[in-house]
């Protein structure tokens, strides 16, 4: 019932809204906030602050431009709906991998060996040219045509990246209550004592990841057909940086604000250079992230929730 | 900076009252990061373009909508679909670096409705191989900035064999290939070429590992990297001439401090645009520019430069169909195509089969003057430049595209 309430004024968007509203603004918020949802699910239940996200949805990303059809003229071109999966496997086997490397460590240190992961992938697919086409990357990426319709038309890419956003959630909240989340959870809370338990630390840190992965992967593809194109800048340091904002200001604890953060980050995107002269607009965006973590240090979300408590009680009766 | 706004759009709103409809162009340009200082000049140069038709054109006021971009291709495209969708701009005037280029070109091919001419972005193909029909490029790409630069470093400067060492990626790639047929068709060889990431600060693998028998380095190095290297193999004692490529041998390197600028006089580059040149045009342009932004640099860089001239072109065809937009531009299409006119450098700009700029370049050489300040100076300027560099078309695109190993003549 609550949920109806947020996703039925999202499914009439599309007659309310116009293409360029629709497209660069709610459909971009809703594929950063599924990159975004990755990076808070490992913030809330694994308690890492990951900053190789960027890297993750890159490899979903670039699966599916070597794999599909492009201008450049590298790679191979399979059929939607064997790329899709492989591109998801890609990017969780990916995620898996990372949480491998990743797995001893904690706090400052996770932030350091993730970014170095999330910068070398940078300069990785910066200099190979094999599979990546270097600097240039690849342009002219098409989504799948099903049934005559291109997915990258405005409507059906909000669709779909809605039901992305969906199911993601869904995700995120039935894999935190499945044995496997609880163990992450436990393993954030006493490693010590999951341990003693006789059960391995290692491998809730590394599904955990993986499931990040497969998270970072599926916006990582939705982004591509929204680009149209991937390449090195897609997975650099503003990407990653763009990632962490969003869920900052969000509300690292809570999933659902990497969509709050997402849609606010692309609003201040997209507008601040119309509000303000164009040598300042990147102070006006500064200012407001600075405003959001002071006065709500616990994300947008925290604000939303605390507004609606307030209003509860003013509503209940006074007598 | 503001009061000039203020200015053009009092002018423009004092036209707009006569007639007619408001032509909307949208400016894409680099205003945060490293580019930010150059993407604001290249603001200057469109401004200019405008301030000579003083924000009018048939009684059609021009107003223009300016949008950032952080030199990535990613918010170049999504810098032009916001100008496009939200503002509804009739023509697109950007972007400023090779890879964004390319990204409108794909970009443009989605909006058939809006025109989109090229700022100063230089890739090779951008315009030379999948052009778009409303893609339009009144300047030249990296190779065609380094004509005349292979053949002066072969006939005049007696250099057999050069070692290239350059950035590593389609920039850099284009401006080896414009010196190097020239320089290999004249008989010289390139034996070894070093392809250096962005930004790498430790360049002594490279300098230990350049050949002996070498004449000279053609280094296309762009700002810090540059100042980097030159610094480096300054120390471990080179001693072998440098040849510049556009962006290497500007006025930030030789006015900043190091024994390395030793290595630089008499080093000769190539560029389409040259602050100190003495053409007629070109001084009027520059009397313009100083006056209108006292507080920017003496003389209009290579970016203004070419805003200016696109912004130029855009306004000049539209003044020829009176600012008719209708049927899909076809007719504003139809006069940027035949469109010839002179540009600040005194030659004549027009565009050849693929919407690609034949263009005017210089030969320049760095020289001490007298305070012992290092500067540029024009040693010859090459007047229609064509993207095929004078060659048959057809051969020209059967070399391929230009990488990491082609061109070669080892």
């Amino acid at each position: 019932m609550r949920y109806a309430l947020i996703v039925i004024p999202l499914l009439l968007l599309p007659v309310l809204l116009n293409d360029f509203w629709l497209t660069q603004v709610m459909t971009r918020a809703l594929i950063l906030g599924i990159v975004a949802l990755s990076l808070s699910f490992l913030a809330k239940y694994l308690g890492v602050v990951s900053f190789a996200q960027a890297a993750m949805a890159g490899a979903g990303g670039y699966t599916i431009a070597y794999f599909g059809p492009n201008s450049v003229n590298i790679g191979i071109e399979l059929p939607f709906w064997i790329s899709i999966p492989l591109a998801l496997f890609l990017a969780t086997a990916f995620g898996g991998l990372i949480g491998c490397v990743a797995r001893r460590s904690r706090g400052i240190y996770a932030i350091m060996i993730t970014l170095a992961i999330g910068i070398a992938f940078f300069y990785f697919t910066r200099q190979n040219y094999a599979l990546f086409n270097g600097w240039t990357g690849f342009s002219g990426v098409r989504a799948p045509l099903i049934g005559g319709i291109s997915l990258r038309a405005p409507v059906p890419l909000y669709f779909m990246s809605l039901l992305s956003a969906v199911v993601s959630m869904m995700l995120v909240s039935g894999f935190a209550r499945s044995p496997m989340g609880l163990a992450i959870q436990a393993v954030r809370d006493a490693p010590g004592r999951v341990m003693a338990l006789g059960i391995s630390v290692s491998t809730p840190i590394i599904a955990a990841f993986a499931f990040s992965g497969l998270l970072a992967g599926t916006g990582g593809i939705l982004n591509v057909w929204y680009q149209e194109r991937i390449s090195s800048f897609s997975v650099g340091f503003g990407p990653i940086i763009d990632i962490l904002i969003i869920a900052v200001i969000g509300g690292l604890r809570y999933p659902s604000g990497a969509f709050i953060g997402a849609i606010v980050f692309v609003m201040l995107d997209t507008f601040a250079v119309d509000l303000v002269d164009r040598e300042r607009f990147n102070t006006l965006i500064g200012t407001v992230l600075l405003l959001i973590v002071i006065f709500a240090p616990n994300g947008l979300q925290q604000l939303v929730m605390d507004g609606a408590a307030k209003l509860r009680r003013a509503k209940q009766p006074t007598n | 900076m503001n009061k000039l706004k203020l200015a053009v759009s009092i002018l423009a709103l004092s036209a707009a009252s006569a007639s007619a409809e408001d032509i909307k162009i949208g400016l894409i340009s680099i205003l945060e990061g490293n580019f930010a200082v150059s993407g604001t000049d290249a603001i200057r140069g469109a401004e200019l373009a405008i301030l000579d038709v003083e924000g009018s054109v048939d009684g059609n006021k021009i107003e223009m909508v300016s949008m950032s971009s952080d030199g990535s291709p990613d918010t170049a495209v999504a810098a032009a679909r916001k100008l496009i969708e939200q503002d509804g701009v009739d023509i697109i005037l950007g972007p400023l670096s090779g890879s964004e280029g390319l990204a409108l070109r794909d970009l443009s091919k989605s909006y058939p409705n809006v025109t989109f001419i090229n700022g100063s972005s230089a890739a090779q193909d951008t315009t030379l191989r999948q052009s778009s029909d409303n893609f339009f490029r009144f300047g030249g790409d990296g190779a065609q900035w380094m004509v005349g630069v292979g053949d002066y470093a072969f006939n005049d400067l007696g250099y057999k064999s050069v070692a290239v060492v350059a950035e590593d990626y389609s920039f850099p790639y284009t401006q080896v290939l414009g010196f190097m047929s020239e320089f290999c068709a004249a008989g010289g060889t390139v034996p070894e070429k070093f392809w250096t990431p962005i930004g790498n600060s430790d360049y002594s693998s490279v300098v230990y590992a350049i050949p002996q028998d070498v004449d000279a380095i053609f280094v296309a190095l762009g700002g810090a990297d540059a100042v980097n290297f030159l610094t480096q193999y300054d120390q471990a004692g080179g001693d072998k001439p440098i040849i510049g490529g556009s962006t290497t041998i500007d006025q930030s390197i030789l006015e900043s401090k190091g024994p390395f600028k030793k290595l630089l006089i008499g080093a000769p580059a190539g560029s389409p645009t040259v602050g100190d040149y003495d053409g007629a045009e070109w001084q009027a342009f520059v009397k313009a520019y100083t006056t209108n932004y006292p507080d920017a640099f003496s003389a209009p860089s290579i970016f203004a430069h070419h805003y200016y001239m696109a912004a130029t072109a855009a306004l000049l065809a539209l003044d020829e169909v009176d600012g008719d937009l209708s049927n899909d531009h076809a007719a504003y299409r139809e006069a940027l195509t035949n469109l010839s006119f002179t540009v600040p450098t005194g030659g004549t700009m027009r565009l050849d089969a693929n919407r690609n700029g034949i263009v005017d370049n210089f030969v320049t050489e760095v020289y001490e003057r007298e305070d012992g300040t290092l500067g540029n100076r024009v040693i010859k300027v090459v007047r229609d430049v064509s993207q095929s560099l004078g060659q048959d078309p057809e051969a020209f695109l059967a070399m391929g595209p230009v990488s990491r190993d082609n061109p070669s003549c080892p």
